[in-house]
Order: C-alpha cells, then structure tokens, then sequence
C-alpha cells in the first residue's frame, strides 16, 4: 500500500467517526424506537406512562428540529473489527477516531464532557488522556473495517456493578444480584432502558462483555441457548419489581436484558452490570478497503 | 399475586416560578406540573462552589426553582450563549446541598431526574420545598420550553455555570417528593424491596 492510500483511509476513518458520534446522538435506532412504543403499550401506571409519552414526543421533536436526543453526549465509545488484511494499522485507526471525536464536538458543537480524573478540568473536545475509549477485535481474511459508536451518558454508567460470586452462587446468585443492581440503581440511570450483564471471564473482561451486550440492537439473543434462557428470565423478573419509568413506579422497568458470556476460572464466578439508558445510542460504521463508507446500526 | 397499587389520583398544576412557600405546600406527590417563569441551572461544581468554598452565589435564589443541569451552548459573545441543547443530570449525586439551599438561600424547588435520597424529605417538608421529577434524557423537548438563557455566571466552571433560563411550559414534570413528608422514590424503593424478598424465594 502507498501512503497517499493509508491517508485517504485514514480521513475516510475520521470522517466516519465525526459522522457517526453525530447521528448516534440525535437519531436513535428503529428496534429501540420500537421497543419504546411496545413499552408505553404495556404501561398501566399514571406517571410511567407519563415518562413514556413524554419520551416519544422527545424523540419526534429529536427527529423535527434535528437536535440530540439527551444533552449528555457522553463520553465516546468505540469498537473496531479490524480485518487482518485492512490497510491502516490500528494506531492510525486510532488517531482517526480521535480527531474525528473532537472535529464532531468543534463543529456541531457538542457539549465537551471531559475531564481531567483528579484536577476535573475540562480536557476540551470530549477527548482526553485515554480518551476516546476503543475496543479492538481483529477478524481474519477480511480487508475491511467496522466502527460501532456508542456514546455512553454518565447517568447510566454510574449504574455499574461488580460482584465476585463464587461459584457456589451458582445462576441464583447472578440473578439476585442483577435484580438487587437494578433496584437499588432505581431511577437514576433513566429506565426503562438496556441492563447489559457479563458473566465469566474476569473481573475486567465480565464489565467488558457487559458494556458490550448494551450495544446489542435491542431485543437480540445470545446464541447460546443456556445464555439466552437467562436473558429471558431475567428481563422478566426486572420488570417485576416495579421501579419503572424514570424510577416512579411501574411495569416497564427495562426494555431488555442482554448477557455476554466468558468461559472463566473453575473458581470464579464473576457478575457485571452494565445500565444503557431509554436513550440507547449507537450507530456504526462499515469501511471497506477503498475507504468507501456504509452507515447502518448493525453490529 | 395482588397488583401493585400504583398511584392513581392525578392533580395537573401551573406554577410560575420564582414562587412563594404557600403555592408550594399545595403540591403533592405525584401530582403534574407545568412551570412558567424563571429558573436556574446548577449542578454538582456550581454547589461545590457556593457551599464548600463559601463563595456567595451572585444571583438572588430566593422562591428560586433550581435545574440540575450542565447544557449544551453556542457562544455569541460575552457572556451570551444560545441553547443547543438542554437537559436534565442526575440528582442523587447533590442530594447533600437540599438543605442549605432551602436554608440559607430560600430555594423552593429542585427539579432534576432520578429522585432524592430520603434525606431530602425531612428538610424539604420543615423549610417548603419540593422535587420535581422530569424525564431524563429528553433534551430535545426540554430545549424548546426554553425560551432563552438571560444570565450566566461563573462561565469558568463551563459547562456547570450557574444559568437563568426563562421558560414556558416546563415540563411534564412529577412532584416526587412533596413538603409534607412524602416521597414517591421513597414508596417505590420500599415496594420493591419487598418484591425482591418474593422474587429471590422463587428463584
């Protein structure tokens, strides 16, 4: 590959990012809109209902007067899969993301969330020491690039939870402690929204597999069928226990409930959750070997 | 099992904003409100600021209806900045502020998403204040009841400034916490507590 080809791909890169951090914010997907309008059918309480009505007008004028969703533009997340045979290397890849992010914030302009963990000094355009946040996965005989933008609100990721049960805990014990998560959480991350859990692995990869299964188009199952059961079960006995819209009391609690899963250690048994609120932004990316760019909210 | 008895009297009100204690102790939880009028934007560094540094805030709060907020702005120049988008922050996190801000400064209202901890409902019932629930996350609706930002100060602590908005409409907002003693948080955690009891025996 010549360089004059790296550095269109890596503009095209940019581009994208900047396009994607946009549309995610102000044009939330069909299956979410859907799930939302499925919520507000099941709805019997007076301010849940409220809540739900209110977010479908939020949405429409959203669409009308071409504005966010949700102020809170959060803090950028991404995830790559890189072919083995794509042409810019992931560092490039990387800087692509970033300058994209911050392009995004200058033009549109975006409210600029980032800060400095200590000092809390406002790093500038929503991008930082370490930010924007990028997860790779690298797919073999494939030349080809996906970039999936999933802008994450403070609101629900401060509703984040780990537990180490032991494998004695057995499947109850996951289940006691997603439930108690999402009670205890109660309105604050802005149900009904997305409960993303992790299961397996470690503690850091389970919170990994959790913010990973947020990302999901809503209502998806996990191919295994042991893990798919539990999704079911739980997304049922979420929505018993009454919290509801925005924390005011219920039947809709959570539009869906999404498990990844990791083989783990003999010894662990760990549980992550992951909130994403009603408004469940993500949009992606598909850049193909000659930097032409498809956007759609598969993967 | 029985149904969850959810909250079933509905009492829709107007309310303009600055406003005195008397129209806030009509308030009660659950009710609907729409506000007219003035209010202002704070959030977590605006508070730290006034209460943990004991810096004077240089606005009058006094009958003051307080958004927890940090929007979205163009500059048009000094001092003067346009709405791109506004919404609401969680509130949870400023819950230890409720008291002095009643006290000390005469606010009446504090309007944000997610609710107050309990220990909000003592102070609020003994000075007259209520919380306001409004939708989280719907910024694009909440933007246009904004009519106009007409103050900010502090702009160093951008985007946490302290900011006067006037506006029209706002809301459908949800008293969840009244100046009597009641807490719709506060009932949904207790029921849900108790459902978790029956839910984890049937697990």
């Amino acid at each position: 590959m010549t360089t004059s080809v790296t550095t269109d791909l890596e503009a095209a890169v940019e581009d994208a990012a900047a396009y994607l951090y946009v549309w995610a914010l102000k044009d939330i997907p069909q299956d979410l809109r859907d799930a939302l309008a499925d919520a507000a059918t099941k709805e019997t309480s007076v301010p849940g209902q409220r809540v739900l009505q209110t977010i479908l007008k939020n949405v429409q004028i959203a669409d009308t007067d071409k504005n966010l969703v949700c102020q809170d533009t959060g803090i950028a997340v991404y995830t790559c899969r890189v072919g083995e045979h794509f042409s810019l290397h992931p560092a490039r890849i990387y800087a692509a993301l970033k300058t994209g992010t911050e392009r995004a914030t200058i033009e549109h302009p975006l409210r600029s969330n980032a800060v400095h963990t200590i000092t809390r000094e406002n790093t500038g355009p929503n991008t930082g020491y370490r930010l924007p946040i990028v997860h790779w996965e690298f797919i073999p005989d494939w030349d080809g690039l996906d970039v999936k933008c999933v802008p994450k609100g403070s609101g629900s990721e401060n509703m984040s939870f780990l537990k180490m049960c032991v494998p004695a805990d057995g499947v109850k014990g996951i289940k006691q402690f997603v439930l108690e998560s999402i009670v205890g959480a109660g309105g604050k991350p802005c149900p009904p929204g997305i409960v993303g859990v992790g299961i397996g692995g470690s503690a850091d990869y389970a919170m990994y597999l959790a913010k990973e299964a947020i990302a999901r188009p809503v209502g998806t199952r996990n191919p295994d069928p042991h893990v798919a059961k539990l999704e079911e079960e739980l997304f049922e006995l979420l929505n018993e226990t009454g919290i509801g819209p925005m924390g005011l009391g219920g039947d809709v609690t959570v539009l869906q409930c999404h498990i990844e899963h990791a083989d783990t250690h003999m010894t662990l048994n760990p549980v992550a959750v992951n909130y994403q609120c009603w408004a469940a932004r993500r949009a992606t990316a598909h850049v193909n070997a000659a930097g032409e760019v498809d956007y759609d909210r598969e993967f | 099992m029985p149904p969850v008895k959810w909250t079933t009297t509905v009492s829709s009100k107007r309310l303009t904003f600055p406003a005195d204690e008397a129209a806030i102790r009509e308030l009660r939880a659950g009710d609907e409100v729409l506000v007219d009028g003035h209010i202002i934007g704070i959030r977590d560094r605006t508070q730290m600021r006034i209460f943990d540094e004991g810096v004077e805030p240089p606005l009058d709060l006094n009958g003051a209806f307080l958004l927890h907020t940090a929007p979205g702005v163009r500059k048009l120049g000094p001092g003067k900045y346009e709405k791109v988008c506004i919404g609401t922050t969680t509130s949870a996190r400023m819950v230890r502020f409720t008291e002095g801000l009643g006290r000390d400064y005469g606010v009446r209202a504090i309007c944000g998403k997610g609710g107050l901890p309990d220990e909000a409902i003592e102070p609020m019932q003994r000075l007259g204040m209520v919380y306001f629930a409004i939708v989280g996350g719907a910024a694009a609706l909440e933007t246009t009841q904004i009519e106009e930002i007409e103050e900010v100060y502090w702009e160093e602590l951008m985007p946490e400034c302290l900011w006067k908005f006037r506006v029209k409409d706002f809301g459908p907002l949800t008293v969840g916490i009244d100046a009597h003693g009641n807490s719709l948080f506060h009932d949904v955690q207790e029921q849900a507590q108790e459902k978790l009891k029956e839910l984890f025996a049937r697990l």
